[in-house]
């Protein structure tokens, strides 16, 4: 059971968020001018990483906040921004 | 009760409390303290079943939980299957019996209460023996907030099995006072019989409490979140690999030491003791003091320790160094063990001497209980040292101490306890020192000699040197997997089964690793230990569950209507969390009559439906309108206000998720309605849009579902009936069109009346607030009640809706269909730039001309209705398989408006074959079906209006 840090209500546990997969893939400015491959790439393609994997969350039973966590995939450490601090706990 | 096993004074039993009890059907007597185990032994039961896979005699092997035999089934007070008697405390009435390595479920439900606890703690103890005592206290005098748990009745841990003294005095007092200031101090939370079963996460531990049998709430899961873990969970004497190991008598040395001191038990009158380190010694030299007859010590060691060696010779205990017993003989108990001199190299032992016994002692050395260590992450090593894994990098937060660490000292346990205690408090923002321990006079230990397999044994006596004891797995068995080529203990783990039982291998797991070590011919560091997983002991799903079964088992939601649908004794339908009305049965009716009949009200006269559950979300802002306009496939700005749209919602990838109506209520606000089990979804969707792709958006999104109470009054005679009981709204269709709404007054409340009609009738939809819903309803009942108003579920709610064509997300719908695939363009734009879902309509796949199409499908008039699920294919008889499949039936009914079954189906290319006739694949039969129009009935769309 994770502890994530929301921006509005602080350490929560896992069970009130929902995961929203991968962070930073911005919806394409003109969607209409890319190729299908392009668009495709934007619509599957993720990242997987073994270790730090920058997130989404949502504070679903919560404040219903999207917001973006760091998160390293073996060991479910949190940190925030850049630093190499974890957050949680 | 004294008898010939229960020593006439001491141990921590209350002998003022007697408690009777039933084993396998026979009446015995223990104290107050006593566990299942102990008050057998007193009475001289040792057999306690038999074995799961050879039906063996099995007997109680341990006092704690890695006991790996002593299986029992609890039949009262309350029944429970697969609890171990070493852990079971005796109490008045209880009923046992043993079991052959399986439980059984109770049929009867189980009439205990459960509950759950969630808490906080800056530090938590686990295990509250010398170490985790000396935790505690540190911990606690800074005033940080401390909860210590530990599984026994009582604190104490290994204390409570020896007769060591601490301050020159008996340990007790020390345990004693440390337990009464704890429990004085108010931040503490002191936790007897809790077991931490699982470590997770950023220090989420959880524990069953086991309160008792006669407390109101029998067993409490608690759920702790710990800024700080010291785990102080001791460790477990593993046992030794020999033929015959496994007979009933043959005991841990420490657990035998633990039944004398803690519960005054002898567990056996002529005893031998056979190890490879120092602590049988300490058995074999209590329990002479105790009266047991000490037949031998048989030590694989050359030499024997010089302080044990004293402490035998003043007793008369022979030592036998160097030797190992290769055998034992009796029935059902021991009897005795054949002696041999440790063999050299591959020549096969020769037995010395058998030496009679009721009682075989093992000790193969001390493994640290390292399980939740391990389940946090931390990482563990072999150490030579001790011949046990011990942990290697712990996990931030959490730290190790005593034998759990590997430290087998009591001055040492004491020492690191105090200290972990208060590094864990500071860690966490107290002033913390050390709390000072009290001196022990217990000496240095001396390593183990490392034993695995006793050298020369001929294969044959491989079948009955058991590893696993709970399963009945054998040196035989590890040989096979070694032999089929295996070498990673995860796979020979799997081939065995070793290490799978109740137990999860707490006293075979590293046994095997060395067996596996000793016949690869490497070392026991190479070959490693499985992976420690939750949870450390069995828990019953009963705890697990708490309160959180039947009705409680998930939230109900119901609506502002729902007793009278209960006073109509309707079956309910569960829709996400909704509890809907499936259909209304009058007397005599079964659902397919019940269902024709309220059908035909609607086509014929007038029904009513309680729609609350839709979804509802009131959307605001002066970017309200953009905003729809790119998360709704069609064009949502253009809707006048007062006016109503019906919308599809499609992810980027252009499948259909959800769909209903839009109501704009102003120039800057919207009504949303969403299906009844996705509306969570929705607004989390477009939260998520909202707020990470266009923050720039002015528009705030309010969850309105349970504002409104909502009811459907649809047929040709709704009119007339809401024209009963409204006066200030002109009900005629021009002056109130279709897919419109207005403000009124309905049965003296204000509501907002909208004209939308998921039957093809005329219909009108009632919003009132939900306080009058059902005030409003009554009215409406009563209203048409000379008109025969007919309430009716959700079953004829989806016959009507199928009649016309209109799709249930969801249901005609699974994620892979697109509005053009529902032959629904018409409610796709073509004059927005963009919307979610919009480029993936030009995609290579979503225009490939296959695509599986809605459509409809008619069997033959007379046929019964086909089963939703079919599968359809292009001919009358199968061909060989694989058989091409076309589609399936999403949606299949008998109409009552046209006297015949009909269904919605998706079919490859289905718009193209319209008219051709496929086979749905039902049983061993093929059904013929038309293929059809979606909209089946009044196609023009006439009846709208009334």
């Amino acid at each position: 059971m994770m502890l994530i840090p929301c921006p509005w209500c602080g350490p929560r546990n896992e069970t009130e968020f929902h995961y929203g997969g991968q962070a930073d893939v911005p919806y394409p400015a003109e969607p209409q001018e890319l190729s299908d491959v392009e668009w495709a790439r934007f619509l599957f393609y993720r990242a997987n990483p073994k270790g730090l994997f920058s997130e989404r969350w949502n504070h679903q039973a919560g404040c219903r906040r999207w917001f973006t966590v760091r998160r390293d995939t073996t060991t479910n450490e949190i940190f925030q921004d850049d630093s190499h601090e974890a957050v949680t706990r | 009760m004294t008898g010939e096993y229960r020593l006439a004074e001491g141990g921590r039993i209350n002998r003022d409390r007697p408690v009777r009890f039933r084993f396998d059907g026979h009446e015995y007597e223990g104290f107050d303290g006593d566990t299942l185990a102990s008050a057998l032994l007193a009475n001289g039961v040792h057999q306690v079943g038999t074995s799961i896979r050879y039906g063996r005699p099995r007997g109680i092997a341990s006092a704690g939980p890695e006991e790996p035999n002593a299986l029992v089934q609890i039949e009262e007070p309350f029944p429970e299957p697969m609890l171990t008697a070493t852990t079971v405390a005796l109490h008045d009435g209880l009923v046992a019996s043993s079991l052959p390595g399986q439980g059984r479920l109770a049929t009867d439900p189980d009439p205990a209460r459960y509950d759950a606890i969630n808490a906080h703690c800056d530090v938590l103890v686990v295990g509250a023996g010398p170490a985790g005592l000396a935790a505690a206290l540190s911990a606690a005098r800074s005033g940080a907030r401390v909860i210590i748990a530990d599984s026994d009745t009582e604190f104490g841990g290994s204390l409570l099995g020896s007769d060591e003294e601490l301050d020159h005095a008996p340990a007790g007092r020390w345990i004693d006072r440390v337990t009464a200031e704890l429990r004085a101090t108010p931040e503490v939370t002191v936790l007897p019989r809790t077991t931490v079963f699982g470590c997770y996460d950023d220090n989420y531990l959880v524990a069953v409490e086991h309160r008792g049998e006669d407390t109101f709430t029998r067993q409490r899961t608690w759920h702790v979140r710990a800024r700080e873990v010291v785990l102080a969970t001791g460790s477990h004497e593993r046992p030794l690999v020999f033929p015959g190991n496994d007979r009933p008598g043959t005991m841990l040395a420490g657990s035998a030491r633990t039944y004398v001191h803690r519960y005054g038990v002898l567990p056996g009158h002529r005893a031998v003791a056979f190890t490879t380190n120092d602590s049988a010694y300490a058995a074999a030299v209590d329990l002479h003091d105790a009266g047991v007859e000490i037949a031998a010590v048989v030590d694989v060691r050359p030499v024997a320790t010089t302080l044990w060696t004293a402490r035998c010779v003043e007793r008369g205990i022979q030592i036998l160094t160097n030797c190992a017993v290769t055998g034992t003989s009796g029935t059902d108990r021991v009897s005795g063990a054949q002696i041999s001199p440790v063999p050299s190299g591959d020549s096969a032992p020769t037995v010395a001497s058998e030496l009679d016994c009721d009682l075989l002692l093992v000790s193969g050395g001390w493994n640290p209980a390292v399980h939740l260590h391990s389940q946090a992450r931390g990482t563990v090593r072999y150490s030579e040292e001790i011949c046990a894994l011990v942990p290697d990098r712990a996990t931030r937060g959490v730290r190790t101490v005593g034998a759990a660490a590997g430290t087998f000292t009591t001055g040492e346990c004491l020492r690191t306890g105090s200290e972990a205690g208060s590094a864990a408090a500071r860690a966490t923002g107290f002033d913390a020192d050390p709390a000072e321990v009290p001196s022990s006079p217990s000496g240095p230990v001396t390593p183990p000699q490392p034993t695995w397999l006793l050298p020369g044994l001929s294969a044959d006596s491989d079948h009955d040197q058991f590893v696993d004891l709970a399963r009945d797995a054998t040196v035989a068995d590890v040989r096979k997997a070694v032999g089929a080529g295996m070498s990673s203990v995860e796979h020979i783990k799997r081939f065995t089964t070793i290490g799978t039982a109740h137990d999860q291998g707490k006293t075979s797991g590293l046994l095997s690793s060395g067996v596996i070590a000793e016949l690869l011919g490497v070392e026991v560091a190479q070959v490693g230990a499985t992976t420690f997983r939750p949870p450390y002991a069995p828990v019953a799903f009963a705890a697990l569950a708490g309160r959180d079964r039947g009705d409680l088992y998930d939230p109900i939601r119901v609506t502002a209507m729902h007793d009278w649908h209960l006073a109509q004794q309707c079956p309910f339908e569960n829709v996400g969390q909704w509890k809907r009305p499936w259909y209304y049965p009058r007397p005599g009716e079964d659902m397919d009559s019940a269902v024709l009949r309220e059908c035909h009200a609607v086509r014929t006269g007038v029904g009513m439906q309680d729609v609350s559950t839709l979804g509802k979300i009131d959307v605001q802002g002066p970017d309200a309108a953009e905003f729809l306009d790119l998360v709704y496939t069609n064009k949502m700005s253009t809707l006048k206000v007062g006016r109503i749209r019906y919308g599809l919602m499609c992810h980027a990838d252009g499948m259909v998720f959800d769909d209903g109506t839009v109501m704009r209520t102003d120039e800057h606000r919207y009504l949303i309605s969403t299906t009844s089990g996705g509306a969570a979804g929705v607004l989390e969707w477009l939260e998520d849009w909202l707020q990470t792709e266009w923050p720039h958006l002015r528009v705030h999104l309010t969850s309105v579902t349970e504002h409104w109470a909502t009811i459907a009054l649809a047929g040709p005679r709704s009119r007339d009936v809401l024209a009963r009981v409204t006066s200030d709204i002109d009900l005629a269709a021009d002056a109130f069109p279709f897919m419109s709404w207005t403000d009124g007054t309905v049965a003296g409340r204000a509501a907002r009346v909208c004209r939308i009609s998921f039957s093809g009738e005329l219909a009108f939809e009632i919003n009132v607030p939900w306080w009058h819903g059902r005030e409003v309803w009554d009215a409406l009942y009563e209203a048409g009640s000379d008109l025969d108003i007919t309430p009716y579920g959700t079953e004829t709610m989806h016959v009507l809706r199928a009649e016309k064509g209109f799709p249930i997300v969801g249901q005609d719908t699974d994620g892979t269909v697109t509005p053009h695939d529902l032959g629904m363009s018409w409610a796709v734009s073509k004059k927005k730039d963009d919307f979610l879902g919009m480029r993936s309509f030009s995609r290579a796949d979503t225009v490939r001309s296959d695509r599986k199409h809605l459509v409809g499908l008619l069997p033959p008039a007379d046929s019964a209705v086909v089963p939703e699920g079919t599968q359809l294919v292009e001919l009358s008889e199968l061909p060989e398989p694989p058989v091409p499949m076309l589609g399936h039936i999403t949606s299949s009914y008998r109409s009552a408006a046209l006297d015949r079954p009909f269904a919605l189906a998706l079919v490859k290319s289905g718009r193209d074959r319209i008219g051709q006739t496929v086979y749905g694949h039902v049983g061993d039969r093929l059904v013929p079906v038309e293929i059809t129009e979606p909209v089946f009935y009044d196609k023009e769309g006439n009846r709208r209006d009334g």
